[in-house]
């Protein structure tokens, strides 16, 4: 049932307007490279502008949170303030090692931020509204995060420095292991969805989201994937590869300048995608909140645009997330591996296999 | 143990201790070559048991450096003070107690550092303030430091 | 140039490494360098550098008369300032035999308490933020500010204070003092709870401080650990309780004592310290009693011949100060037996073979001041 009617013909007319004018104006060839080129600066700009945003959030969240206001300097309410770090940033001298690997060095920084690239663009933002549709959308987003990993291991190997090594070895380890929960919880949907594309996915959760009609196995699952989730990306409590304060900066200890802000960033937007997967697998992403039943409440509930209703979903994660990070002291490493391979990696198994019996007996909503 | 048996106790012990009249705590003065085997023989004794060595000094006294041992026992709740002399300032000596109290590792490296008294036997004796090329022993009444010391 | 240290290092076995803690470094508190041995993750010996902030106060102290040298007791611990400034004023007032009135005794009471109860909250303050909860150092130090508040008030200083001299005290107290003490701590009460809350109830805290650095009773009163480190193993060695000065001996509070002797143990015991401390200012704050400020003093004091040793409890442990005097106005050897120094000494023994991450919670646990140890 098309329940969004008038956001989703004004994200297709506006496509198709497009689309038109430039197979219009040029040989098809060329248009489809063109359509390419803008989807890619599209992103690209969505990518910077979200990764700002988060960094002030974060800061202003934190700030709150220990009873200070954050940056309220630069600009009204300090929004402006993440631009000027960035200025900074890019204008600070790149420090070249002596006997680091250069190739390696140079290439780790990219390899982070194209893998983090590569997840964005399989989610949806809207009825229609995201650049791929693959029908095996959340295995490909998977796979394609672990990249970020080799970028991670090559960081701390070529900085020719035993303190990064040690730190690239530590967080290598704990994002391997916790990818493995991550998949798990996911899976866990995917049984009950029958489905890995992501627009299927939201769609099937057009009269309930996956959270709720899932009821227990759901629930267990959502709770398994928030925590592996921060422990994949060095957030939170299981950020004792790079909050090294004990020792140095961990894995990016060497990097200075724009080097140092892709690793930045892409810490911030590999969070944005996690809370965003999460967003779309459990609370529906960009489908409001429906009940079987209530058609009037469904239609104000439609009346809020999905993009709305996407980003205060994943709003609401990342808020999460933050919160876990200011709140909770440190695991230490033996504590983070012990609680993926003792205690998540059996929950989760367990999980699915209660997930299977439950949609074989129908048992769910 | 009260005072008086805690007196000769440590006169049993070493019958050339000096006592000292007038003190806040019993102190006895004893001859150096005796100061391991009596601190060992008063920690290790039931009735003394002197486990707590609660402050370890030196000073310079002018004609003399002098260590103090101050120790408590914290089953029977006695003090005793311990003082050991040398009139060789050239480079004077004690035994270590180290390996009785650990405490003293620490304390006798600074009594080293300030004042030049070696301790034999000490598991790693070097300077524990100042630099290891520091020349001089700063505690020492005849030490001068024309760059940083201001006199009045 | 100074040359580099060469530090006598145990032998290098294979795969064995060192890496230096400090001296800038987040987690210890000061300038102390820790040259740590390592094997992979786990810690095979530590040996401490110290001495960067050495000032030779007892070098000073020989020049100096024994008003001035309260101020340099100030800046020894500077987080128990009031109770070393007293361990001077009493060994003056001993020596000299002098009688200082009743008001004295429980306003140096209160404020010796105020002392312990903001050194534990920068205490609490600053090893939550080493163990990574980094929104405790913002609590502890808001909640330390209300203490600040009420010393300069009555004191004029936030910090550094020299409050007290021997005879009694500088001024008198503000008016609104015990008022405002008593706001604090109705407050505080309240706040405590939250403490409890986000750090000992913490499961993650707990995993990270239970059963780690355990040093038993043994091993506490052979390196000399005392105070609230010494006491987290169960040994009891409460200066107010053994040997009582001031008003210890009229106020009713309870030692505490925790047999376990790992990290834990220890935080715990600062914890309830800091409730034994308010009960301690709650029977004291309404009972102070008109008087003098101060006894009458010479204007130039000297101490009589002889040998003095007084002892204090200090938020770190027994502050201890021998004085061998030869009637001059300043003495002739001043020692300064402080905490941290001896309290650092068994850091070593109880981190062997445990991570690096255990280190600082054990740092952290011991509460180290690093003038203190260097004076």
């Amino acid at each position: 049932m098309a329940s969004n009617n008038i956001y989703d013909t004004f994200v297709a007319s506006v496509t198709q307007w497009i689309h038109n004018g430039l197979y219009h104006l040029m040989p098809p060839f060329w248009a489809l490279i063109a359509e390419l080129t803008i989807i890619g600066l599209v992103f690209l700009l969505f990518y910077a502008l979200v990764g700002l945003f988060l960094v002030y959030a974060e800061r202003k969240v934190c700030a709150f949170m220990q009873n200070r206001v954050g940056p309220n300097r630069v600009g009204l309410y300090g929004i402006f303030q993440t631009i000027a770090d960035f200025i900074k940033l890019l204008m600070k001298e790149l420090i070249t090692i002596k006997n680091s690997d250069k190739l390696l060095f140079n290439l780790a920084p990219f390899i982070v931020i194209i893998a983090s690239f590569m997840a964005i663009a399989a989610i949806p933002f809207a009825k229609g509204l995201h650049a791929i549709d693959f029908d095996i959308g959340i295995l490909y987003v998977i796979a394609v995060s672990s990249l970020g990993v080799i970028g991670v291991l090559l960081a701390g190997w070529s900085s020719n420095n035993k303190y990064s090594l040690i730190g690239a070895m530590r967080s290598g380890a704990q994002i391997i292991s916790y990818e493995l929960s991550v998949g798990m919880s996911l899976l866990t949907i995917i049984i009950l969805a029958g489905t890995m594309q992501f627009s299927e996915l939201v769609q099937g959760q057009e009269y309930g989201w996956y959270l709720f009609k899932g009821h227990i196995p759901a629930f267990i699952a959502f709770v398994v994937f928030l925590i592996s989730s921060t422990a994949e990306t060095n957030r939170g409590p299981f950020d004792l590869a790079e909050a090294e304060s004990e020792l140095t900066a961990g894995f990016h200890t060497e990097y200075s300048g724009i080097k140092f802000a892709f690793f930045f960033l892409a810490e911030y937007m590999n969070m944005f995608i996690v809370a965003s997967i999460g967003a779309t697998v459990f609370l529906g992403g960009w489908m409001p909140f429906h009940v079987f039943g209530w058609t009037g409440f469904n239609q104000v509930m439609d009346y809020i645009p999905p993009s709305i209703w996407y980003i205060g979903k994943t709003g609401f994660i990342i808020w999460l997330m933050m919160w876990f990070k200011w709140t909770f002291p440190r695991l230490r490493i033996d504590q983070l591996l012990n609680l993926e391979w003792k205690y998540l990696l059996p929950i989760n198994l367990f999980n699915i296999l209660l997930m299977a019996f439950i949609v074989l007996m129908g048992w769910h909503f | 143990m009260d005072l008086e048996k805690l007196k000769e106790r440590v006169l049993t012990l070493v019958p050339e201790a000096e006592l000292e009249e007038n003190k806040q705590f019993l102190t006895f003065f004893i001859p150096a070559g005796k100061l391991h085997a009596t601190a060992m023989q008063l920690k290790e004794d039931e009735d003394t048991s002197f486990d707590y060595l609660f402050c370890l000094s030196g000073t310079d006294m002018g004609k003399y450096l002098m260590v103090v041992y101050h120790l408590e026992s914290t089953k029977l709740n006695h003090t005793l003070v311990l003082k050991v002399k040398t009139g060789d300032r050239e480079a004077p000596a004690f035994d270590t107690v180290c390996d009785i109290w650990r405490t003293a590792e620490f304390h006798e490296r600074e009594i080293y550092d300030m004042l030049g008294i070696r301790f034999t036997h000490h598991p790693d004796l070097r300077r524990i303030f100042l630099d290891e090329n520091w020349v001089g022993y700063p505690l020492r009444k005849d030490y001068t430091d024309e760059v940083n010391i201001v006199e009045l | 140039m100074k040359e580099v240290i060469h530090t006598p290092v145990p032998s290098v076995e294979e795969e064995e490494y060192h890496i230096n803690m400090g001296p800038q470094h987040p987690s210890t508190h000061g300038v102390l360098r820790l040259v740590v041995s390592l094997q992979g993750e786990i810690v095979k010996s530590l040996k401490p550098h110290c001495g960067y902030i050495h000032r030779g106060m007892e070098k000073m102290c020989e020049k100096d008369t024994y008003p001035q040298i309260i101020h340099l007791t100030d800046r020894m611990d500077y987080l128990s300032m009031h109770i070393n400034n007293h361990a001077v004023c009493l060994l003056v007032e001993n020596a000299l035999q002098i009688e200082i009135p009743e008001r004295v005794k429980y306003i140096r009471t209160i404020m010796d308490e105020l002392c312990r109860i903001q050194s534990h909250q920068l205490w609490w303050a600053s090893f939550g933020m080493d163990l990574g909860g980094l929104t405790c150092f913002f609590y502890g130090l808001r909640d330390r500010e209300k203490i600040l508040d009420i010393w300069e008030e009555s004191t004029g200083a936030r910090f550094l204070q020299s409050y007290y001299t021997p005879g009694g005290l500088m001024w008198d107290i503000h008016p609104d003092f015990q008022k405002h003490t008593k706001e604090f701590i109705k407050y505080f009460r309240k706040k405590i709870r939250d403490y409890e809350k986000i750090l000992s109830g913490n499961v993650i805290f707990r995993e990270r401080s239970r059963n780690i650095g355990y040093m038993s009773k043994e091993d506490a009163i052979s390196y000399g650990v005392t105070g609230p480190s010494g006491r987290g193993s169960g040994w009891s060695c409460d200066i107010r309780k053994h040997h009582p000065y001031a008003l210890y001996d009229k106020v009713e509070f309870k030692e505490i004592l925790y047999p376990e002797g790992d990290t834990l143990a220890r935080y715990q015991v600062r914890m309830d310290e800091m409730y034994e401390s308010m009960h301690i200012i709650e029977q004291l704050i309404d009972n102070i009693p008109e008087g003098d400020y101060s006894a009458k003093m010479k204007a130039v004091i000297k101490l009589p011949a002889g040998e003095y040793y007084q002892r204090v409890e200090s938020a770190r442990g027994e502050l201890g100060l021998y004085c061998i005097s030869d009637g001059n106005k300043s003495p002739y050897r001043l020692k300064f037996r402080t905490p941290s120094f001896s309290n650092l000494s068994v850091l070593d023994h109880i981190s062997r073979d445990l991570k690096i991450a255990d280190l600082v919670a054990i740092g952290g646990s011991l509460d180290l001041v690093i003038p203190d140890i260097d004076r």
